[in-house]
């Protein structure tokens, strides 16, 4: 295992080492400490490696991030994994505002809770949090899962499109164009196979699906006159 | 963009590192706002007197004689300690008014920075590390107290345009974010007699809590209606003789981080600012909810301008 001090090498330093680590890299594991809040820790990376950052981190942590499996080993800044692609983060404290914003695939794992507009204009992500989400969550979700083991804040999914949103909890209240939708034993199954994932035990019989109402998916002649 | 952090100790024994703290935090914030800075520090209150913080420009003719000036102005004695650009006058208490008349007389330069029993406001342009050295705020010692660093949206770098505000006696507040419908609000708060000397929109912010304190309502209560009439975005932490506050507008996209242990409670616009506290790993951290009044005082019976906040 490679262990690294970020306040003696830097930002700069610590994020080349592993931007230059290879698909076929034998240095597989890294260590991260002193993290202290520090902005843009293992940003970009792209290799099969698994990196844990000791403490709490800045703003974007893990952001861009493809193949690399990223572990947070405290709580995070916000936009932490803005638009990761794949591989997953896990957050074993708090997340604070837009995590994992326009994320176009892989998995995020909150242990703690997630702030506001957690998931904002996803576009294939899987966020799974085990406690409860912000306000303006998932707004103009387009893709992939959001999944809520505790409650949501205000207007969840506004203005959403084809993303789908799993809450066991309470809603406080849904967005512009946001519904209540039936589980069906495909829903049960994927969400199934999110907790599965996340590792999180919970029924998700337990839960409720919302998504898009599709009535903002086309201009309604109807509303001509308030414009 | 702008930093805010704010330290409330509950444990006595770190009194005498309030300054130092502040300065640390103060300065890890130096990236979300280089171009001044200011602190805003509670301690020092001695019985039957207050205190008033000037500013000059000119602090070598400004601050000639002040003292004696002013102690004829008020009918007494008036002490005054010299640091930089700024000076610290203790006067006896009830006599702020007539010294504030007397200082544009006394020379045009001068400029009122805070007045209270306790507060002493300190803010300069620069980078935050030179603004802390120059006042000396390590060596500072007091019960609480609230830094700001800034970078400028809505108005000219200048001294006055720097926070902390000072609201009212004893009071203050800093912000994080702009407020947009400062202008109309400044034409309707002057029409009512309220003196506004900038063009800023904090400054805009604290002359409404002051206004709205000053027809009866509470510090909690002003801080609430401000969720109603001031539009644009904001994280306002407030300081006054017992405690600070903090409110975050119903959108929050402005950080805020909290963190709260048996010593201390603090405040930092990131979690960065906060991390050299002492015990700060098994601190309670969190995000103070948006549209949400939060207080904490040191007073145990909270007079009733707190009680509501």
């Amino acid at each position: 295992m490679q262990t690294i001090d970020l306040s003696e090498l830097g930002l700069r330093e610590v994020n080349k080492m592993l931007h230059a680590q290879a698909a076929d890299t034998n240095q597989t594991s890294w260590t991260i400490e002193n993290a202290k809040g520090s902005h843009a820790i293992a940003c970009g990376l792209d290799a099969p490696i698994e990196v844990t950052v000791k403490g709490s981190t800045g703003y974007y942590c893990g952001g861009m991030n493809q193949q690399a499996t990223i572990r947070i080993d405290g709580s995070a800044g916000p936009g932490t994994g803005e638009n990761i692609m794949s591989g997953s983060i896990i957050i074993e404290g708090d997340a604070s505002q837009y995590l994992g914003a326009t994320g176009h695939g892989g998995l995020i794992v909150v242990k703690g809770n997630a702030s506001s507009r957690c998931g904002i204009s996803m576009k294939g992500v899987n966020i799974v949090v085990q406690g409860n989400i912000g306000h303006m969550s998932a707004f103009m979700g387009q893709s992939g899962n959001l999944v809520v083991c505790g409650d949501a804040g205000d207007a969840l999914g506004d203005s959403c499109y084809e993303a789908r949103f799993f809450v066991r909890g309470s809603v406080k209240s849904l967005g512009a164009d946001c519904e209540k939708k039936e589980m069906r034993p495909e829903h049960i199954e994927i969400l199934q196979g999110l907790l599965d994932e996340a590792g999180i035990d919970a029924n998700p019989s337990d839960f409720t699906r919302y998504g898009s109402a599709r009535t903002l998916y086309n201009f309604d002649v109807d509303n001509a006159g308030a414009y | 963009m702008c930093g805010i952090v704010g330290l409330f100790l509950k444990d006595k024994s770190l009194e005498p590192k309030l300054g130092e703290m502040l300065t640390s935090m103060l300065i890890t914030m130096t990236d979300r706002g280089p171009d001044s800075a200011g602190i805003a520090i509670y301690g020092g209150e001695t019985a039957g007197k207050t205190k008033l913080v000037v500013q000059s420009d000119t602090p070598d003719t400004a601050f000639d004689g002040l003292d004696k000036k002013l102690g004829k102005v008020v009918g007494g004695t008036v002490a005054m300690k010299v640091t930089s650009t700024h000076a610290v006058l203790t006067l006896p208490a009830g006599t702020t008014a007539a010294a504030r008349a007397a200082l544009p007389k006394i020379d045009a330069s001068l400029r009122v920075m805070s007045s209270g029993d306790s507060l002493e406001i300190y803010k300069e342009v620069g980078l935050p590390k030179n603004v802390a050295s120059r006042f000396e705020i390590e060596k500072m010692s007091g019960s609480h107290g609230i830094g700001h660093t800034r970078m400028a949206t809505e108005s000219a770098v200048t001294t006055m345009g720097a926070h902390p505000f000072n609201t009212g006696d004893d009071q203050c507040l800093v912000h994080n974010g702009s407020l947009s419908n400062h202008n109309s609000l400044r034409r309707k708060l002057r029409r009512d007699g309220v003196h506004i000397e900038t063009e800023n929109d904090t400054e805009v912010g604290a002359a409404y809590l002051t206004w709205q304190m000053q027809k009866g309502a509470t510090l909690g209560e002003a801080l609430t209606s401000s969720l109603d009439d001031l539009d644009g975005f904001f994280t306002f932490v407030v300081g006054t003789k017992d405690g600070f506050g903090v409110v975050r507008d119903p959108i929050a996209c402005k950080p805020a981080v909290m963190a709260e242990t048996d010593q201390y409670v603090a405040f930092g616009s990131e979690y960065r600012a906060l991390v050299d506290l002492p015990g700060i790993e098994n601190a309670r951290v969190w995000e103070p909810e948006p549209a949400t009044v939060y207080f904490w005082s040191h007073n145990s019976a909270p007079t009733s301008s707190e009680k509501a906040a």
